[in-house]
């Protein structure tokens, strides 16, 4: 039985290449075949705002990224309720999918869950 | 107890001399240390270029002492590395670098070098953020 990981992604997706280095984490998991969750937190929810014009900051797409998730076999997405809040997000209008919007005593109960756990 | 240690800070950041005191620890406590994976600016502590003054710690050559002595699997994340300037010598011919600047005891591979030690490890413990 393999290990199960959660990758947590804490940054937003232009203050530096965390965001595309915890999606890669991700990616590569996934290509093994591996049971893995990716929980989006803190700042790490912006990743999640749906038609970003990346290209105005020379940059390329994530979502695109975020959208092979689930092509690669990593489908237990899950989101920060409070994080959402805090930035006046609101959870039917985010990007990656399927995604879970945990509240705060839940997402202590899915770190529990995992064998081991990165936080990025 | 087997440990997989990932770092994601460069050599300044305090939290790569904790990753470092940590593994000496974790030797020292008769435990084993499966691999120990450099990733984001963590590559940055398995360059060769990297100079400190004297009369401070370096934590680069202490990693690669402590590699080396304990002959442990020391990998850098190669997606990163070569984002962030740290080149073996195959990497620096293959795209016309003029210098390499990651040599033994390190390793440039993949992130399933990653997963792989979290698999085989009973603890994954990271050192990231200050």
């Amino acid at each position: 039985m393999p290990k199960s990981l959660l990758i947590i992604s804490r940054q937003s997706p232009w203050s530096g290449p965390s965001a595309r280095e915890a999606l890669d984490i991700a990616l590569a998991g996934g290509a093994f075949d591996l049971p893995l969750g990716m929980l989006f937190l803190d700042d790490g929810v912006l990743q999640l705002i749906p038609a970003q014009s990346a290209s105005q900051l020379q940059q390329k797409d994530l979502t695109a990224n975020l959208k092979a998730l689930s092509m690669f076999g990593v489908e237990d997405l899950f989101a920060c309720a409070t994080s959402l809040a805090e930035r006046g997000m609101l959870s039917t209008e985010l990007s990656a999918e399927p995604l879970q919007v945990l509240r705060d005593q839940d997402i202590a109960a899915l770190i529990d869950r995992y064998d081991q756990v990165i936080t990025i | 107890m087997k440990f997989a240690i990932a770092l994601y800070s460069p050599a300044h950041a305090p939290s790569s001399r904790r990753a470092l005191l940590f593994a000496q620890a974790a030797l020292a406590g008769g435990h084993e240390i499966v691999r120990l994976f450099f990733y984001q600016d963590g590559v940055h502590s398995a360059s060769s270029n990297v100079v400190t003054p004297q009369d401070e710690l370096d934590i680069p050559a202490q990693w690669r002492d402590f590699v080396t002595s304990n002959q442990l699997d020391g990998v850098v994340c190669i997606a990163a590395a070569l984002r962030r300037g740290v080149l073996n010598k195959e990497e620096a011919e293959r795209y016309s670098r003029p210098a390499a600047n990651l040599a033994a005891p390190w390793d440039l591979s993949g992130l399933g070098q990653l997963h792989d030690a979290v698999q085989a490890a009973d603890r994954l413990i990271c050192f990231g953020g200050p």
